[in-house]
C-alpha cells in the first residue's frame, strides 16, 4: 500500500506508480536537445530541429503552426489527427516526427483553402458533413484516402469476397471511415458527401 | 424587446433566408482547418508556454505531501501550480466540485497540479517527476447501495429541466391498484461521458491585471463569471473567448479546470500558457451524465386509457450536487388523472454528475418509452396507437394550461406511415434475415423548450454589410449560420452581406448554447437588435418606420426606395438589444415533440445489435435552417444509438473511479454503426415561443432514441432488456438456441 | 514521456546489438509503443528505429509458404493478393483490427508484440503486475468485462488484444528472429506468447536484443477461411472475443480464439472436435476457463460464435 498510510482496500491496491518514483530524471546534458528532420509538408520542404519526443502531430501544430490537423485524444483513439504520409493516411499522434525524415506529408491545409476547396471539402460543406468542426479535417483526409484505398483494392472487414475489387458502397465507406470518430454524429452526412465525390449512390 | 404577447406577423415570416437549407457560413473554414480553436491561438499568444495537468490518483482523501523538486529541476520547466501556491480560490457558482484539489481530494483525477514548461514535451516529462503521497479515505461509490438510504430531492438541470422531490396528482396508489392492466418495472441507465472531440482546452494570457482567455466553452457569461469568482477578480477584468467549440454536449457548459489552470499558470510564469486536458483524464476530471435507477408503474383501462402513472428515479452526486431529473417528462407527456413522480439523490464520491445533452429527458425517456412499449404489449395495442390514445393537449397536472403547440400525434402517425410501421410483427422474434433477427421499434420524443434572455449588437457598416456580434457560441449547432440568416432576413440583404462574430465576452450576453435553447433565443435576440437597427435606419433615411420594407438591399416605403447602405454613409449605424420574456412560457407549456422509428438486426449467434434504419419526425416550431437542424437531429440520434448499445462509464466501486476513461475504453458510435438516417420536420411556427416562432431541436433528437432501439431489439428477439446499454451479454442466454 | 535518444539502424544485427543497451527499445510503426510512452507505461531511454532495415517484403518460401517481413504493414499484408487468396483468415483478421490509419502504420512484428488493453494496465495509478512486477493486480476483482477467461493466473487476467495474432496462431505461423550475435532462430507462434503465470510482465519468449525479422506461413491449407470478431460497436474496437478458423470440406479444421487469454488461444484437442460441433469444440477449448462475474458471458459467446463459423463454413 502506498506509503503504508492509505486506508486498506478490499481486493487489491493501487500501485505507487504515481506516488513514489525512484528513477532519477535523465541527465539533461546526456540528452541531445534536438535532432534535425526535414518534412515535406504540402509540397514544401520544412527543415526542423526537434526534441526527439515530438510527434508528427505536434510538429505540424506547434512548430509549423498547421493547426488544421487536430489533437482529439493523442492516443490513436479518435482519428482527428489523420494526415496523409506519402499518400497513405496515418494517425499523426502516434508517430514521431523523426520517423518521417524526407516523407511527403499532406495536411488538410494542403488539400484546399477556403477560397479553393478540394472537392471533398466542398462536398462536406454541401452535405453538412460536420458540426463542431473538430474532427472534420481528419474526416476529410481520411475520406480522400479511403476512396484511394478502394480504388487500390485494399480489402476491408465488410468485404464479402476478398478476391473481388472493393466498391465505394455505403457500408464499405462507413467501415473504412470508422477510425474517425465524430461525436456530433455527422456520419450519415459524411457518407453522403463521400458518395457524392465517389460518384456513387449512398 | 420584451416578448409578452404571441408574435404577430413579422419580417421573419417572409422566410426568404430563414427557413431555407443553407450551407454553413463557417463551413469553408472548418473544412480547411483554418477555424482556430482554443489551443490554436498562435497569432494571439505566439510565445505561449505549455501546461500539463496532473490528476489525483485517489477518489477521496488528502494529499499528505507533494514533492515538486525533481519536476522543478527538469529541463524547460517554468513553474508548477498546486493548491499550495495558487492563492485563495473560490468555487464557481456552477461547479459542484472545486476545480483545483488539494490538500483535500474530492474525486478521482481532480486536478492537483499543473506543470508549465517551454515545450509540450518538457511539461509532460516533468509532470512524470512529481511525487504525491496520499491519505486515502473511504468513500461512497456504489449507487445501488447508496440509494437504499437516499432522501427525496428535487432538482433543476439549469437547462430547463426541473422537477420537485415528489409530485402527486390524484391518488396514484389507489388508481394503480384498481387498474385492470398494470406494469411495474425497473430500468437502469449508466453514467455517460460527453466525449466531445476537442478536449477541454484554454490559452490564457495576462495583460497587467486583465486576463485574456481563449477557451472551449458553451456559455461565455457563465464561464467568465465563474472564472472571475474563482480567481477573486472583477468580471470586467476578463475577456473570455470561445469562437469555435469542438463539441460540448453539456460538458463545456461550465468553467472547467483547463481554464482556471491556464489562468493560474500564466500568472505564475508571467507569460501566456496553453493547456489541453489529456484525454485519459477527461472522463473522471470533468462532469458526466449520472447513472439512474428508475421505476415506472403504469395502470390502464382495457381500452388503453392510462389511469395511473408513476415515475421514480434515483441518482447520485458529490455532496452539494443535484439529481438527474429523469422524471420530468413524465409530468407532461401522457394524459392520466393519477400521477406520481419522485427523485432520490444519493451522495457519491465519484466525479461530478451534471448536465449532458438533454439532461433528465435523455435517461428518463430511455426508461419511460420502454415502459410504454411494454404496456402496449400487455394491452394488446399497437405502441403507436397506445401513445396516440393517451395524448393530451393540456398539462396533465394543470389542465387549464395548454401546450403552445403539440403535434405529437402527427409525429407518431406520420413516422409510422413513412417508416412502414404496419409491416412490423406485433409478436416479437418473427423476422429473420439470414443470421439476423430483425425487429422494429419506436418511441415518442419529447423535450421542453425554454426561454432565456439573449442579447446582440448589429451594425450596418458603410459598405452596406451587416455585422452581428453576440457572445452566443456555435458548438456545432449552426449558430453562425442561423444568426446570419436572421440578420439577412431582417435587414433585407443576402447572406453573403452578413458577418457574424460570436463567442466573445466583448459582445452582448446571449442565451448561450445548452438545453436546446440556443438557436431560438439567440436568433430572437438578433431579431430584437435588428428591429432597433431598422428603426435607426428608417430614421436616418427619413422614413416613417411603420410601413417600410427591407428587401434586396433596399429600404422601401411609400413610393421611395433607398439603398440600405445609404443609412451608414456618414457613419456605421449600431443597434443593441436583447430579447426578454414575459409570462407566455408560464401561461403555455412550451415543448417540442417527435417520434423515433428504428429497425435493428440482432445477430442470432452472438447477440450483437446493429442498426438497419432510423427515422425521426420532429415538431419543434419553425426550423431556421433545415440543413443544420437535420444535422442536429441525426447527431442526437447517433448519440442515442451510443447510449442504447455501448456507452457506459464502468465504475470501479473499490477505488471509486470510471475505469474506461479514454476513447478506446468508452466506446461511442463510429461510422459503421450508423446507417442512413431520415429526418422529417413538421411545418410549425410557434407564436407563443418568440418572434422567430422557433423552438429547440438539438436535444429532441436524442430523447427517445435509446428506447426505440431497445424496443426494436425486443421486437427482434422477444427478450426484454431494461438495463442500458444493451450489450450482448444482457440477452445472450435468452436468445433462441442455435443449431 | 521520458527523454530518449534516437537512432536509425542500418541492418538487423546492428539493430539487435544496439538493443542490448539498457533501456533500449525497437521502434517500428510505433502505434502501440508511443501510445504507452505518452503515459509512461513504457519508458525507454533509447529508441532504435528499424524502418530502414528493408524488412518490408512478402516472399514465397521454398516449401510453398510465405515469408512476411517484420515491417510489412498491416494494410500491405491484408491486401497482398497471395494472402487474400491462400490465407484469407489472416487478411480478414487484420482488416477487422484497429482502423485504416493504424493499419497503415502498424507492422507485422509490432502487432505480434502489441501489449494488453487492460484498463488497469493503462492507468498508472492502479496496481499492475505487468507494469510493475509484484505491485498486485487491480483488474482482479475490478472491471473485467474485456479480460481473460482462460490461462489466467492470480497475478494477471489480461488478454492479448491482437486480431492478427489469432489468425497467425490458427495458421501455425513461425516467428523468425536474429539476436545481437547474429544468430537466427524460428519460434512457432504457439510458443511465442507466454501465459501470465507469476511473471505477467514477460509476454513473449524473445530474449534481450532479439529482433523479429520475419514471420513465415506454412504452405496454404486450403479450406474455408473465417474470422469472426465480436464487439459492442461495429468497427474500431477491440474484440470481446474473436474466432479464427480454417475449415475443410469434410468439416475438419482448426480454430483459434482471441480475447479470452493472454495469448491467442488454441487447443489441438479442440480442433479435432470441429466435426462434432461448437459445443464439443468449446468444451475442449475453454475446459479450464475461470471467468469473472463480468466476463462469464465469453464462454457461451465463444461457443455461439464457433457455431456461426461452422455454419458459415458449411454454406461456403
Amino acid at each position: 500500500m502506498v506509503g503504508g498510510a492509505a486506508t486498506a482496500m478490499a481486493a487489491s491496491t493501487p500501485s505507487d506508480a504515481q506516488t513514489k518514483r525512484t528513477t532519477m530524471p535523465p541527465d539533461p546534458a546526456a540528452m541531445p536537445v534536438t535532432m534535425p528532420v526535414t518534412l515535406k509538408v504540402n509540397g514544401k520542404d520544412r527543415p526542423l530541429s526537434l526534441d526527439p519526443r515530438t510527434t508528427l502531430l505536434d510538429a505540424l501544430r506547434e512548430h509549423l503552426h498547421l493547426s488544421g490537423t487536430k489533437k482529439g485524444c493523442d492516443h490513436g483513439q479518435c482519428g482527428a489527427c489523420t494526415v496523409l504520409v506519402n499518400g497513405q493516411r496515418i494517425n499523426s499522434c502516434l508517430s514521431l516526427a523523426l520517423q518521417h525524415d524526407g516523407d511527403a506529408i499532406t495536411t488538410i491545409e494542403g488539400l484546399g483553402t477556403p477560397d479553393k476547396l478540394h472537392p471533398m471539402q466542398a462536398a462536406f460543406v454541401r452535405h453538412d458533413g460536420y458540426q463542431c468542426g473538430y474532427c472534420t479535417p481528419g474526416q476529410i483526409c481520411s475520406a480522400v484516402a479511403v476512396l484511394d484505398e478502394i480504388r487500390a483494392g485494399v480489402p476491408s472487414h465488410v468485404q464479402a469476397d476478398l478476391m473481388a475489387r472493393p466498391q465505394a458502397s455505403n457500408i464499405e465507406m462507413r467501415e473504412r471511415m470508422s477510425g474517425n470518430i465524430c461525436r456530433c454524429g455527422a456520419y450519415s452526412n459524411i457518407a453522403d458527401a463521400m458518395a457524392d465525390v465517389a460518384g456513387a449512390k449512398a | 424587446m420584451k416578448f409578452t404577447e404571441p408574435a404577430g406577423t413579422n419580417p421573419i415570416d417572409r422566410m426568404t433566408v430563414v427557413g431555407r437549407a443553407q450551407d454553413r457560413i463557417d463551413g469553408p473554414r472548418k473544412t480547411t482547418g483554418t477555424a482556430p480553436y482554443a489551443y490554436e491561438r498562435h497569432a494571439d499568444a505566439p510565445d505561449a508556454a505549455y501546461g500539463w495537468i496532473i490528476g489525483a490518483a485517489i477518489a477521496k482523501g488528502r494529499i499528505r505531501s507533494i514533492d515538486l523538486d525533481d519536476a522543478r529541476g527538469a529541463p524547460g520547466v517554468l513553474g508548477i501550480v498546486t493548491a499550495g501556491n495558487a492563492g485563495p480560490l473560490a468555487k464557481g457558482n456552477f461547479n459542484t466540485a472545486k476545480l483545483l484539489g488539494g490538500p483535500e481530494v474530492d474525486h478521482y483525477h481532480q486536478v492537483i497540479a499543473i506543470v508549465v514548461a517551454k515545450t509540450f514535451e518538457q511539461a509532460r516529462a516533468a509532470a512524470g517527476l512529481v511525487r504525491v503521497d496520499y491519505d486515502r479515505a473511504s468513500g461512497s461509490f456504489d449507487l445501488d447501495s447508496a440509494l437504499k438510504t437516499a432522501p427525496l430531492v428535487g432538482g433543476d438541470s439549469n437547462e430547463g429541466n426541473k422537477a420537485p422531490a415528489a409530485d402527486r396528482v390524484g391518488d396514484f396508489e389507489k388508481a394503480f391498484a384498481a387498474a385492470p392492466v398494470t406494469l411495474d418495472a425497473a430500468y437502469t441507465t449508466p453514467d455517460h461521458s460527453h466525449a466531445m472531440m476537442e478536449p477541454f482546452a484554454s490559452t490564457a494570457m495576462w495583460k497587467g491585471d486583465e486576463l485574456h482567455i481563449w477557451t472551449s466553452n458553451q456559455m461565455i457569461d457563465w464561464g467568465r463569471g465563474d472564472l472571475a469568482k474563482t480567481l477573486g477578480i472583477a468580471k470586467d477584468k476578463i475577456r473570455f473567448m470561445s469562437p469555435y467549440v469542438g463539441g460540448g454536449f453539456g460538458g463545456k457548459l461550465f468553467l472547467r479546470a483547463d481554464a482556471i489552470m491556464a489562468a493560474l499558470a500564466a500568472r505564475d510564469v508571467g507569460r501566456a500558457v496553453k493547456v489541453a486536458m489529456q484525454r485519459p483524464l477527461m472522463a473522471n476530471n470533468s462532469t458526466h451524465r449520472p447513472a439512474t435507477r428508475q421505476r415506472i408503474r403504469i395502470g390502464a383501462a382495457k381500452d388503453g386509457t392510462i389511469q395511473a402513472i408513476a415515475h421514480e428515479s434515483g441518482s447520485g452526486d458529490l455532496p452539494g450536487g443535484g439529481p438527474e431529473t429523469a422524471v420530468n417528462q413524465t409530468q407532461l407527456l401522457y394524459a392520466g388523472p393519477n400521477r406520481l413522480t419522485a427523485m432520490r439523490l444519493a451522495v457519491l464520491n465519484l466525479p461530478e454528475g451534471n448536465s449532458m445533452r438533454a439532461p433528465g429527458e435523455a435517461p428518463g425517456m430511455m426508461a419511460l418509452e420502454i415502459a410504454m412499449d411494454e404496456m402496449a404489449e400487455k394491452l394488446g395495442m399497437d405502441p403507436v396507437a397506445f401513445r396516440v390514445k393517451n395524448d393530451t393537449q393540456v398539462d396533465p397536472q394543470k389542465p387549464d394550461r395548454r401546450f403552445s403547440q403539440r403535434q405529437l400525434v402527427r409525429c407518431l402517425e406520420e413516422g409510422a406511415q413513412r417508416f412502414g410501421w404496419s409491416r412490423r410483427h406485433a409478436k416479437p422474434g418473427q423476422v429473420r434475415d439470414g443470421r439476423w433477427l430483425v425487429g422494429m421499434g419506436m418511441a415518442a420524443a419529447f423535450r421542453n423548450h425554454i426561454n432565456r434572455r439573449s442579447g446582440a449588437r448589429v451594425t450596418l457598416q458603410s459598405d452596406g454589410r451587416v455585422l452581428v456580434e453576440t457572445d452566443m457560441t456555435d458548438i456545432g449547432t449552426g449558430s453562425y449560420t442561423i444568426i446570419a440568416q436572421t440578420a439577412a432576413e431582417m435587414m433585407g440583404v443576402g447572406l453573403d452581406r452578413v458577418e457574424v462574430r460570436l463567442g466573445d465576452s466583448a459582445y452582448p450576453v446571449s442565451a448561450g448554447s445548452g438545453g436546446q435553447f440556443g438557436a431560438a433565443n439567440a436568433t430572437a435576440g438578433v431579431y430584437a437588435a435588428c428591429v432597433k437597427l431598422r428603426e435607426a435606419v428608417a430614421q436616418t433615411l427619413g422614413f416613417n418606420s411603420a410601413d417600410i420594407a427591407f428587401a434586396g438591399g433596399q429600404v422601401s416605403g411609400g413610393n421611395r426606395s433607398v439603398p440600405l447602405r445609404d443609412a451608414a454613409k456618414s457613419a456605421p449605424l449600431t443597434a443593441e438589444d436583447k430579447i426578454e420574456f414575459g409570462d407566455l412560457g408560464k401561461t403555455f407549456q412550451l415543448s417540442t415533440f417527435g417520434s423515433h422509428f428504428v429497425e435493428v438486426g440482432v445477430d442470432a449467434y452472438t447477440g450483437v445489435v446493429r442498426l438497419r434504419r432510423m427515422l425521426a419526425v420532429c415538431a419543434a416550431g419553425r426550423i431556421l435552417n433545415p440543413k443544420a437542424a437535420r444535422s442536429q437531429v441525426i447527431g442526437a440520434m447517433t448519440m442515442g444509438v451510443g447510449s442504447a448499445l455501448m456507452e457506459e462509464l464502468a465504475v470501479d466501486t473499490r477505488f471509486g473511479f470510471f475505469v474506461n476513461h479514454d476513447l478506446a475504453g468508452y466506446e461511442v458510435p463510429v461510422h459503421a454503426d450508423i446507417p442512413h438516417q431520415e429526418v422529417i420536420f413538421l411545418e410549425e411556427a410557434d407564436d407563443k415561443a418568440n418572434p422567430m416562432k422557433a423552438k429547440g431541436v438539438g436535444e429532441l433528437g436524442l430523447c427517445g432514441v435509446g428506447a426505440a432501439v431497445a424496443n426494436a431489439v425486443y421486437n427482434a428477439t422477444g427478450v426484454r432488456v431494461r438495463d442500458y446499454p444493451l450489450t450482448l451479454e444482457k440477452h445472450l442466454d435468452r436468445l433462441p438456441e442455435i443449431a | 514521456m521520458k527523454a530518449f535518444t534516437y537512432e536509425r539502424a542500418k541492418d538487423p544485427v546492428a539493430a539487435a546489438r544496439a538493443a542490448t543497451r539498457p533501456g533500449a527499445k525497437f521502434l517500428a510503426g510505433g502505434t502501440n509503443l508511443l501510445d504507452l510512452m505518452k503515459i509512461e507505461v513504457e519508458t525507454p531511454t533509447h529508441l532504435i528505429d528499424v524502418q530502414d532495415l528493408k524488412l518490408d517484403r512478402i516472399e514465397k518460401t521454398e516449401d510453398g509458404g510465405l515469408r512476411i517481413g517484420a515491417l510489412v504493414t498491416n494494410t500491405a499484408l491484408s491486401a497482398d493478393e497471395r494472402v487474400r487468396r491462400d490465407y484469407g483468415v489472416l487478411s480478414r483478421a487484420i482488416a477487422a483490427g484497429a482502423s485504416g490509419q493504424l493499419r497503415n502504420k502498424a507492422t507485422t512484428a509490432g502487432n505480434l508484440l502489441q501489449r494488453t488493453r487492460c484498463p488497469y494496465f493503462y492507468d498508472t495509478n492502479m496496481a499492475c503486475n505487468k507494469r510493475k512486477p509484484g505491485s498486485g493486480c487491480s483488474a482482479i476483482g475490478g472491471y473485467s468485462r474485456q479480460l481473460a477467461v482462460v490461462g489466467t493466473s492470480g497475478q494477471c487476467i489480461a488478454t492479448n488484444p491482437s486480431d492478427m495474432n489469432v489468425a497467425m496462431r490458427v495458421l501455425d505461423a513461425v516467428v523468425e528472429t536474429v539476436n545481437p550475435q547474429g544468430q537466427t532462430r524460428a519460434i512457432p507462434i504457439a510458443d511465442f506468447h507466454r501465459l501470465p503465470g507469476d511473471t505477467p510482465h514477460i509476454e513473449t519468449v524473445l530474449q534481450p536484443g532479439e529482433l523479429i525479422t520475419s514471420v513465415t506461413l506454412p504452405r496454404p491449407l486450403g479450406g474455408t477461411h473465417i474470422y469472426e470478431k465480436v464487439r459492442d460497436r461495429a468497427s474500431y474496437a477491440f474484440a470481446l472475443i474473436s474466432v479464427a478458423a480454417v475449415v475443410q470440406k469434410d468439416g475438419s479444421g482448426r480454430v483459434a480464439v482471441g480475447g479470452v487469454a493472454h495469448k491467442p488461444w488454441r487447443v489441438e484437442a479442440a480442433d479435432a472436435q470441429l466435426p462434432a460441433g461448437a459445443k464439443a469444440v468449446t468444451a475442449r477449448l475453454l475446459a479450464d476457463a475461470r471467468p469473472t462475474e463480468h466476463n462469464a458471458f465469453k464462454v457461451p459467446l465463444v461457443e455461439r460464435t464457433i457455431a456461426a463459423v461452422i455454419s458459415q463454413a458449411r454454406t461456403a
